[in-house]
């Protein structure tokens, strides 16, 4: 926690994006949470990946639940949207706002806390309906608003920083989100933005509902031995499956590969991502495969991170209901009431 | 890149830019937090002993302090005007409303070491070798040709710019530490001096030689073309009151400023500036160019003067050849001519201030001093010791005309010397300078300076109304801040000698630091050569005259690389830091004067 802003100068040379913002636009108001907290990495790499893709601060709503996750929001993006909704009920409150909205970018984000206790039912349903959102759980695996008891997604057998053993199994929030039909699933760690940044990018084009489950540790409650959500034990068990390196037509090829080495998925809308393979056989479009493979890298002890997931033709509920291209908020009465003419006739066709 | 060692003085001494590019190496930003404390006696005190001068360089200093304060780089595309702190107007500040500091000052020792030094010239090396040598028993004498103290400080800088008051104040406090002045006293034999048995002789006696310019017309003009340096202490005397209505200052210097400046108060009404070379190239500082131009003193430039016009004997005026200028392969200027017909300006006075020169008449060439081939003595740069092992030369008369900061850097040097030469020790082994590093950290997020940056540009120090300034030459022209902008400016400060100072072993790279830092100083990456280094640094280190702070390898294998550049010493980075492995550390480093400090331990302990 910081009492003074952030001083406004910047660096001489900071670059301006195509709609003329530098990165420091998007910032938000300076962080209350403990220093060294995993969440503001979160918060600067959502921050750099919305200044890379000239996204229009206007055009994005960032929704949240209760707990040091869901204050986040406020770190970033300051002209954007906001939402701090009930504890757990962020879904539910993105779902309306992007039906009655199609034309935002939505941004939910929320701790494992509540999503994986109390918010469980409505991440599950925000999810299976394909609310066309990108959906960020910070799991730290602990409540630290509350100073550090386990929390649903901390891993059975890890220790509490009083040295208490988790008897519970862990609530696998990716597991959960394929299946439950989430059409782009990913997992990071709040202390590799290189991953991180490219991801949350992917997962903002992405049309459905994407998840991702960034790892960020606790500094206060959860960041020390025996501690299975640590900077030191994320450090050491991360398997990434791939590196997202390039999106086409947003960015330049920053290596080149031997034949091979690329896995290429083209999206809905034409674009195409390119994951640099690190894992040899990894299909990220494989929904099965992907599932059985976490399973046995999680028996393994690793914490497997990448773009796990991938729906190449997503949909997303707009689609399911098949809803008018119009944003609803826009319709007025003249577009929605046919008219007393129209129902005669139809009266009559009844009739 | 290796890990930097913070413990080489140096290393942190650079980042402190304003310090580092002092002469005497002034602690500033120490000095400027005093003022910003209201605190001015102290903030007086830390000047005294650091530059001699606080009230006079405040006002006159070459302040090349303010080119490299790193606030002018911070700003740049920040703000519409980037510019560095007012780091000389502060001092002045600091002279201004200081109460009385006498009490603080070194007393003379009532029983004398015994040793006698002479200082030739009482200008302000001479002065600072007797303010150094003085308190520590020496007995310091210092002739002058002039009957007052100061030399240059008051003969040749105008009234308008320096009040008399300031130069008497602060020349009494040294001649108050039982030093004798023997004013009107010329020197016209260095063997005759040295045959008076002193143990060590300083030489301080100025550049006191002006450029002439022997073009057609020069003899024939005579009584209406003065030479700028003599003319301007004869203003000073008293013995030159006035001046023709039409004036030409020939030389882009800040002798010819003063000259300019000193027309326009004696009756010049129409005043010109003119110069050889292009009015970016001007030896003069930025800020008096500006002080001239306002008031109403045009500067003409690419102007080679060709012939003084005279008729039945009187100057009437001069002629120019217009030229621009063409740089070789190698960036040495060359003026071509443009061809364009001559320029011709009426005038009636000329003043030529277009160089000074050293001027050693009275040494005797078999005195054992030797001297190089331009005529100057041949004097080590380090000790300012010349070819006769107890004579020693500071100031303009060591290597030519510089400025007065340099001038009380000699001064130290030059007293550093005597003291160890007289005590029997090497004079070339140099005494390191005193430096402490200490955590300014008083709390979780409280720091014992103020860390909250100032947005504000740099406040303008104001004039008093020309209509005054202009009739009276005595009248200074600069009010000086009040308390209010004074403490404004001095929160500009951003305090570059508290450092960042990085622990790797408690670091475990959560990245908070470089997610917080507003300049994106910071970047943890694989480590390299400097050359591949610095491009890849979460913003470009482009400024290869700051140096990239290195660590050593972390837990990932990783380093720290933090590029001192334009760090706004903020903090903020060690308020994130979950660990302390950043911890803001004051760096304060104090140049070693003479005294017992200076000599080598070994003779300490004896």
């Amino acid at each position: 926690m910081t009492y003074l802003a952030k001083p406004k100068l910047h660096h001489p040379t900071l670059a301006k994006n195509q709609i003329g913002y530098t990165r420091r636009d998007y910032e938000g108001a300076i962080s209350t949470l403990c220093a060294g907290c995993g969440h503001d990495s979160i918060s600067a790499a959502i921050v750099q990946a919305c200044w890379e893709l000239d996204i229009e601060p206007h055009r994005v709503a960032k929704l949240s639940g209760i707990g040091c996750s869901s204050k986040t929001p406020t770190y970033f993006l300051g002209n954007s949207h906001g939402f701090n909704s009930v504890h757990g009920r962020m879904p539910s409150v993105v779902t309306g706002a992007n039906l009655a909205n199609r034309e935002l970018i939505y941004l939910g984000v929320s701790g494992d806390g509540d999503s994986a206790s109390i918010g469980i039912g409505q991440f599950a349903h925000c999810m299976r309906r394909g609310v066309n959102m990108l959906y960020i759980v910070e799991n730290n695996g602990v409540y630290g608003l509350t100073k550090g008891q386990f929390s649903a997604t901390a891993d059975k057998g890890s220790k509490s920083k009083r040295g208490v053993t988790n008897t519970d199994e862990p609530v696998d929030m990716i597991g959960l989100a394929l299946m439950l039909g989430a059409t782009f699933v990913a997992r990071s760690f709040s202390g590799d933005k290189k991953q991180l940044v490219p991801l949350i990018r992917a997962a903002i084009e992405h049309r459905g509902a994407a998840f991702i489950d960034v790892i960020s540790p606790c500094v206060a409650f959860n960041n020390h031995p025996g501690s299975t959500k640590s900077y030191e034990f994320v450090r050491q068990h991360n398997e990434a499956v791939n590196r997202l390196d390039f999106i086409e037509g947003r960015s330049e090829i920053t290596a080149d590969y031997a034949p091979g080495e690329i896995v290429e998925v083209t999206q809905h809308d034409g674009s195409v991502l390119r994951l640099r393979k690190l894992a040899p056989d990894y299909d990220p479009t494989n929904r099965v495969k992907v599932m059985n493979y976490l399973q046995e890298r999680a028996a393994e002890g690793e914490v497997v991170t990448g773009l796990l997931y991938i729906k190449p033709d997503s949909a997303d509920l707009h689609q399911y209901l098949n809803t008018v291209d119009t944003p609803l908020n826009q319709l007025a009465e003249r577009d929605l009431c046919p008219g007393s003419v129209m129902l005669e006739r139809i009266n009559a066709a009844l009739r | 890149m290796k890990p930097t060692d913070i413990g080489v003085p140096d290393y942190f001494h650079k980042v402190v830019d304003c310090q580092w590019a002092c002469p005497a190496h002034t602690p500033v930003p120490e000095y400027i937090r005093l003022i910003a404390a209201g605190r001015y006696g102290d903030a007086y005190m830390v000047n005294w002993w650091s530059n001699v001068f606080p009230g006079i360089l405040g006002r006159t200093c070459d302040r090349p302090c303010e080119p490299a304060c790193r606030r002018g780089r911070v700003e740049e595309r920040n703000t519409e005007k980037a510019e560095p702190v007012a780091i000389c107007r502060l001092k002045r500040v600091a002279a201004d409303y200081k109460e009385d500091i006498r009490g603080r000052l070194p007393k003379a020792p009532k029983h004398k070491n015994g040793r006698r030094v002479a200082c030739v010239g009482a200008g302000p090396a001479s002065l600072t070798v007797a303010r150094d040598l003085a308190p520590l028993g020496y007995k310091v004498t210092v002739f002058d040709q002039d009957p007052r103290a100061g030399g240059m400080i008051w003969s040749q800088i105008p009234r308008f710019r320096l009040p008399m008051e300031v130069i008497d104040e602060e020349v009494d406090y040294i001649l108050g530490l039982d030093v004798e002045f023997r004013g009107g006293t010329r020197i016209d034999s260095l063997k005759q001096l040295m045959a008076e048995g002193y143990d060590a002789i300083f030489i301080g006696c100025g550049a006191p030689r002006g450029r002439d310019l022997d073009v057609p017309g020069r003899q024939e003009a005579a009584a209406n073309i003065h030479v700028g340096i003599d003319w301007l202490s004869s203003v000073s005397f008293g013995h030159v009151a006035s001046i023709g209505k039409r004036v030409i200052v020939l030389g882009g210097g800040n002798t010819a400023m003063d000259c300019c400046r000193t027309s326009r108060r004696l009756g010049g009404d129409d005043v010109k500036v003119i110069v050889r070379s292009g009015f970016e190239e001007m030896k003069a500082s930025p800020w008096e160019k500006e002080d001239a131009m306002h008031e109403g003193i045009p500067i003409l430039n690419y102007l080679v003067p060709k012939a003084f016009i005279h008729e039945n004997g009187r100057l009437t005026g001069m002629t120019f050849e217009k030229v621009r200028a063409e740089y070789d392969a190698k960036g040495r200027r060359k003026l071509i001519p443009t061809g364009e017909p001559d320029q011709h300006f009426e005038c009636d006075d000329v003043l030529v201030a277009v160089g000074q020169e050293n001027a050693f008449p009275w040494i005797e060439r078999d005195a054992g001093i030797e001297f190089d081939q331009w005529g100057m003595p041949v004097v080590d740069k380090a000790t300012l010791q010349s070819t006769v092992p107890n004579v020693f030369f500071g100031g303009d008369a060591a290597f030519g005309p510089k400025n007065i900061i340099w001038a009380v850097a000699h001064g130290h040097d030059a007293a550093v010397s005597i003291d160890k030469l007289l005590n029997g020790e090497d004079v070339h082994e140099r005494p390191a300078p005193g430096v402490s590093l200490v955590s300014q950290k008083m709390g979780i997020h409280e720091w014992s300076y103020d860390n909250d940056v100032s947005l504000a540009n740099r406040y303008q120090v104001p004039w008093r109304d020309q209509k005054l300034t202009l009739k009276d030459i005595k009248v200074e022209v600069e009010l000086g801040f009040d308390q209010k902008s004074g403490f404004a400016e001095a929160q500009r400060c951003l305090n570059c000698d508290v450092q960042t100072v990085f622990t790797g072993k408690l670091c475990i790279e959560c990245d908070a630091c470089v997610d917080i830092c507003p300049m994106d100083c910071i970047t943890f990456t694989e480590n390299a050569e400097e050359a591949d280094l610095r491009k890849r640094l979460n913003a470009p280190a482009t400024d290869t005259s700051q140096d990239l702070y290195v660590s050593d390898a972390l837990k990932t294998g990783r380093i720290m690389a933090k590029d001192e550049d334009v760090c706004l010493h903020c903090g903020l980075c060690a308020e994130r830091c979950p660990t302390g492995a950043w911890d803001m550390q004051k760096f304060l480093l104090q140049m070693t004067h003479a005294g017992p400090a200076c000599r080598t331990p070994a003779r300490k302990a004896a």
